[in-house]
């Protein structure tokens, strides 16, 4: 017998369907992935086995855990079974936990909750499991507050809470997303570990098709509230058997067409890299992990006399330090730390490196949104370093930014021609009313959007449909450097599909250079030239994309390649070990 | 924790030098010769300039201010122009009234708004919640004179339960005096308890929507047990904040209050004062409310620490 | 859910009606204000009597068809002198609130802009005019420049700068780091520009709460001051003064300190309503800036 057996659930919020119809069994000791993109479902009918839906929600159809129907029971049941036999790891570990409780107290009481233990008892377990997920006894003490844990550390702490009673079943919803790819290996594979030790259930809740291929027996595939495919994760997602699936596992390994970046003639050879610093300033940086040597030749600087786009020179940002005492000047933190690199125009360069690795200073430093604590950025010739605002507008009308969050990256209360002829402001010659229309319904045709979208708001736009507009406030003013911080990394995976291949177009056509920030590889290996790994503030590593990505020589790079979730690799062990 | 109780203290300090600075300045440039006026208006220029001199007006701005600072510190607050006794006598015999009244007041308004706005939070759009939110609503409005009015009515002239107003001093007992003041109290209390229910329900709501809350949930806690243990303490945080400032609303609330009920306090003192022009007076009891609220501000800051222990650990 | 979900589309103002027209609270509070307002504004043209003629024979007259609200102990009609005083009390607030506004928006939005000793030095600033309640400082100033409509309003004024610069910088903090304010400056748009272009109009609904909310502090402080002498002087009348007036005649004539009281509870209740009301209608947008 199944110990989670769902059948034909729906459930509506107030008016709103949520789910229809969703069937879904789970035998104890196995690992089912849920997929769907956002919107899905998924979250709800986590909600709805835990039974921590909103007031508003209605459910019908059958929920059995372990012989107990959800639907029906008592408040009272719900609460012996939450926490004790049904545990719950939730997406954002920064506010997951109570900030004015210990961590001790928050692992502890739902252990002496539901088995009456007195408190040094409890804490005792509570100590073990801590131990267990991560966090010794000896670093961690029971008496650390939320706060001065990292996010890493408190989504352990989630999952010690979770599992300190051994539940049959463990619910994760999107347990990494919130944490870059380094630590979304290691929870994994706590996870995974847990599940094995005590032969839970674990019903795991993604958005990432190679995360829950590489962790999941079986795979459900949600969409709209309704369940798509259900089966065997490898053999699901080899076969494709259902469209939607097969547009899913497509868009998850979606690689634009796109040209590999052919420097203006005769400069450099398509198959060559150049070295660390070069491409027309004999400046470098000096060190040697920078260099990886014999990877490809080094063009001679002579070779390219032409302005390089960008040039980083021993670039530093400190940012003053937490004040530990009153009396005693804080330590600066050094977010950025001597980094030193060259773009030239037309070219895509990734920024790859694990969140807090300084690669945002970076980006911001050379958008001069802030200034280095040392060293110089020229951009096109000219310094940025030390100028004010009016001094800066010939550079900022070549270079554009696009950012992460779609929701977050417009004036609500503008609407889109005003929003997306924002950057015209940098322009000598303010065109006219009909002119900046004129521009704007180019640039709007560019992103693939209709000129008659601009006189909307953008919160008549979804999230892809912003990034567009994003795109298009960025490319207006026809600059010759992008800086794209994260730009896909809160879409869909198929939105994300179409936006790189955006990126890639708009390279081709526009010769529009793009710095890319990003932490995930897949992203950087679909659309760049070249790829910069950061790590603490230093580039440790730099190289043809290609290269780094299938053979990195520093350890960041190293760690960052092994941890990041491949579909295709993933789908291919899972057949493997399946003979 | 030390280093940011030190910096609130310092704060705190500054604050209590900056007020000082613009009321010893306001009162500067009011017209009028102090001397004059406690001597009145047939004295001998000669007797005049005499007390001038013995009271130091001669001398330039900044000494007279570091003198008059320098009085307070040592609790010398100098003497009332027209009484011609010591401040400090004048305005002991005063707060003995107003504190205590203040801080009924201040306990009253917690001991009602918290357990309301609680209670309201946890049955969020049932009838008890509308019912006592209403009557919060209306608290809000009801100017606390006004109601002090209404209660004189009710109770004094009514009922004939309590005084109508006046004091009988501490020294005719703990009980009469009491009695004396649970009108004002009450008048003082009740329109700073419905806001304080309001602040108190929408700090609860906000903190039960919190994702720690649901994480506490799926523990297998009760919501009942959840609001206690997880939500109360996140949501204290806020509404200190408005306890705050609430005092510094009551304290200037008796001013008023202590009027209506002819109440022997700063408040009547004051106006007295400056009807009187005896500025110095005017000037030590702002000061010495100043000064209370400053402590009372410190004492919130305190509490802050004591809630939220990312407080204890930045900065 | 990884992503927020459809978002609900109230920005414009057809959205903002609709939503208005159904939320009780702005409602009733819509009426009762308009009401107020109305009142005042009827009584620069045309009141049941004259407030200024005293008529001894008729004074202390209780509730009737004649006089609706009674008449006072100078026999002046209390309906009529309840319309004039609405007029100073709406005054004085909304001036007081104009200046805390005025003075107050900019300093918040300034320190915001700025951070650093700014943004130190303002908060400073607010705690050490928090230390001086309204009362507090009118009463200063009384002391000063002896008792007026004016200082009262200067009084109340001064106390509503830190409170608007408080909510207007907070309300920035929390609108420079989106990224809208990263592509502006990217754009090489100055703070001055930025603040004007994406800070303002992001913060005008905090404001316009907090103004309703201010407003209707300013009528209770307004007839606290005047209740002590210290506000509107007679012979103009005014709700506090009245309510001081009827204090030693409850006893023969309740309805006296009953009718000026139930105006400003009404009026100030009003408000509050209107405030709470813009306040619900715009929530959902706050609630997704944080």
């Amino acid at each position: 017998m199944s110990l989670l057996e769902i059948e034909n659930l729906t459930l509506s919020i107030g008016k709103t369907p949520i789910l229809k119809n969703i069937d879904l069994t789970l035998s104890a000791g196995e690992v089912m992935g849920l997929v769907g993109e956002s919107g899905s479902g998924k979250s709800m009918t986590a909600l709805t086995i835990m039974r921590l839906l909103p007031q508003a929600a209605h459910a019908q159809g059958k929920v059995r855990f372990d012989g107990i129907d959800i639907l029906a029971a008592t408040e009272d049941q719900m609460c012996a079974l939450r926490g004790d036999d049904i545990g719950m790891v939730f997406q954002e570990p920064m506010t997951a936990l109570n900030p004015v409780k210990t961590i001790g107290e928050q692992v502890a009481e739902g252990i002496r909750w539901h088995t009456g233990a007195n408190r040094a008892e409890a804490e005792e377990r509570a100590r073990k499991i801590l131990d267990r997920v991560g966090l010794p006894e000896a670093k961690f003490p029971l008496s650390r507050y939320p706060h001065e844990l990292s996010g890493g550390q408190r989504q352990r702490v989630v999952i010690a809470i979770a599992c300190a009673l051994k539940p049959k079943l463990l619910i994760a919803d999107e347990p990494t997303t919130a944490l870059d790819v380094v630590l979304q290996a290691q929870i994994l594979d706590l996870l995974r570990d847990l599940v094995d030790e005590n032969r839970m259930a674990l019903l795991l809740i993604s958005h990432d098709l190679a995360v829950v291929t590489e962790m999941a027996d079986r795979i459900t595939i949600l969409r709209n509230g309704e369940v798509m495919e259900e089966g065997d994760t490898a053999r699901t997602l080899s076969e494709q058997s259902h469209p939607y699936t097969r547009q899913l596992a497509l868009a998850s390994m979606h690689v634009p067409a796109r040209r590999p970046f052919s420097p203006l003639e005769g400069e450099m050879s398509p198959k060559a890299t150049e070295r660390v610093g070069a491409g027309g300033t004999a400046h470098g940086p000096s060190t040697a992990e920078v260099t990886p040597s014999g990877r490809s030749a080094a063009i001679s600087p002579s070779r390219g006399e032409r302005t390089p786009l960008l040039v980083v020179e021993n670039v530093t940002r400190d940012y003053p330090g937490r004040r530990t005492s009153l009396f005693r000047k804080p330590e600066p933190v050094r977010a950025v730390n001597d980094v030193s690199f060259a773009m030239k125009q037309g070219q895509s360069t990734a920024l790859v490196g694990r969140s807090g690795c300084g690669k945002s200073t970076l980006a911001r430093m050379i958008l001069a949104l802030d200034k280095p604590t040392d060293g110089a950025i020229r951009f096109m010739g000219e310094t940025l370093t030390g100028k004010d605002e009016a001094q800066l507008k010939p550079a900022r009308r070549n270079m554009q930014v696009v950012f992460q969050d779609p929701y977050g990256s417009f004036n609500p209360r503008h609407k889109v021609e005003r929003l997306v002829a924002e950057p015209l402001h940098v322009l000598e010659r303010q065109p006219e009313a009909g002119e900046r229309r004129e521009m704007v319904a180019r640039a709007l045709h560019e992103v693939g959007l209709k000129p008659a979208d601009m006189d909307k708001y953008p919160h008549e736009f979804s999230g892809g449909q912003r990034q567009r507009l994003s795109i298009a406030r960025a490319i207006i003013t026809r600059p010759k450097l992008v800086v794209a911080d994260e730009p896909v990394s809160a879409l869909d995976v198929s939105i994300r599909a179409q936006i790189l291949d955006l990126f890639a177009d708009l390279n081709q056509r526009l010769g529009v250079a793009y710095l890319f920030i990003t932490h995930d590889l897949s992203v950087a290996r679909a659309i760049t030239d070249e790829v910069m790994v950061m790590h603490e503030g230093k580039i440790v590593e730099r190289g043809r994309t290609g290269e780094v990505l299938d053979n990195p020589q520093s350890e960041a790079g190293k760690a960052l390649v092994a941890a990041t979730p491949d579909l295709r690799r993933a789908i291919a062990r899972r057949l493997q070990e399946q003979g | 924790m030390t280093a940011y109780l030190l910096k609130r203290l310092l704060i705190g300090i500054a604050t209590l030098a900056v007020a000082s600075i613009v009321v010893f300045s306001m009162l500067e440039i009011v017209p009028g010769d102090p001397a004059r006026l406690m001597l009145g208006m047939n004295a001998t220029p000669d007797a005049v300039q005499a007390l001038r001199d013995q009271m130091g007006l001669d001398q330039p701005v900044i000494v007279r201010y570091f003198e008059w600072i320098g009085g307070l510190l040592t609790l010398d607050f100098g003497k009332s122009y027209t009484y011609s006794v010591p401040v400090l006598d004048l305005v002991t015999e005063r707060v003995v009234v107003s504190l205590p009244l203040a801080l009924i007041a201040l306990a009253l308004s917690t001991l009602i708004a918290i357990p309301v706005g609680i209670f309201s939070a946890e049955r969020r759009g049932r009838a008890a919640d509308t019912i006592s939110m209403g009557a919060a609503q209306i608290g809000v409005a009801v100017p606390n004179f006004w109601f002090a009015l209404l209660l004189i009515y009710i109770f004094a002239v009514w009922l004939r339960l309590v005084p109508a107003g006046g004091f009988p001093g501490w020294s005719a007992g703990i009980w009469p005096a009491l009695k004396a003041l649970i009108l004002p109290a009450i008048a003082l209390a009740l329109p700073q308890a419905a806001i304080l229910a309001r602040v108190t329900r929408s700090a609860m709501l906000e903190v039960l929507g919190e994702d720690y809350i649901r994480t506490a949930r799926a523990k297998g806690m009760p919501r009942r047990t959840v609001l206690w243990r997880h939500a109360l303490r996140n949501a204290m945080i806020p509404v200190l904040t408005i306890l705050g400032l609430q005092f510094a609303f009551l304290l200037a609330g008796t001013i008023i209050i202590e009027n209506v009920f002819y109440l022997p306090g700063l408040g009547r003192l004051i106006f007295q004062a400056i009807t009187q022009r005896d500025l110095i007076v005017v000037e030590s009891v702002v000061m010495l409310l100043v000064a209370m609220v400053v402590v009372v501000n410190l004492l919130v800051d305190l509490s802050y620490a004591i809630v939220d222990p990312r407080l204890r650990t930045n900065r | 859910m990884t992503m927020p979900a459809a978002e609900p589309t109230n920005s414009q103002e057809a959205g903002f009606v609709a939503q208005a027209l159904r939320n009780r609270s702005f409602l009733i509070g819509f009426v009762i204000t308009v009401f107020i307002a109305g009142m005042a504004l009827l009584s620069f043209f045309w009141t049941p009597y004259d407030v200024t003629k005293l008529i001894v024979a008729d004074r202390m007259l209780p509730p009737s068809a004649t006089h609706l609200f009674g008449t006072d102990q100078f026999g002046r009609d209390v309906l009529s002198m309840i319309m004039v005083g609405a007029r100073s009390s709406i005054a004085v607030a909304l001036v007081a609130v104009g200046i805390g506004m005025g003075l107050g928006v900019p300093l918040g939005c300034w320190a915001a802009a700025r951070g650093g000793i700014v943004d130190d030095l303002l908060m400073r600033f607010n705690d050490v005019v928090f230390a001086f309640p309204a009362l507090l400082s009118a009463i200063i100033i009384t002391a000063i420049l002896g008792p007026s409509a004016t200082n009262a309003v200067i009084a109340i004024g001064i106390f509503n700068i830190p409170v608007f610069a408080r909510v207007a910088r907070a309300g920035a903090l929390a609108i420079w780091p989106r990224e809208f304010i990263l592509a502006a400056r990217a754009a090489g748009k100055n703070r001055t520009q930025i603040t004007v272009e994406h800070i303002l109009p992001n913060i005008a609904n905090l404001l316009l709460v907090q103004g309703t909310i201010q407003f209707a502090l300013g009528i209770l402080a307004e007839a606290g001051l005047s209740y002590v002498g210290l506000g509107v002087q007679p012979p103009m009348p005014s709700w506090g003064r009245m309510l001081f007036d009827a204090q030693t005649r409850m006893m023969v004539a309740p309805y006296l300190a009953l009718i000026p009281g139930f105006a400003i509870v009404f009026t100030v209740l009003g408000l509050n309503l209107l405030g709470d009301g813009i306040s619900d209608i715009i929530d959902p947008k706050l609630r997704r800036q944080r």
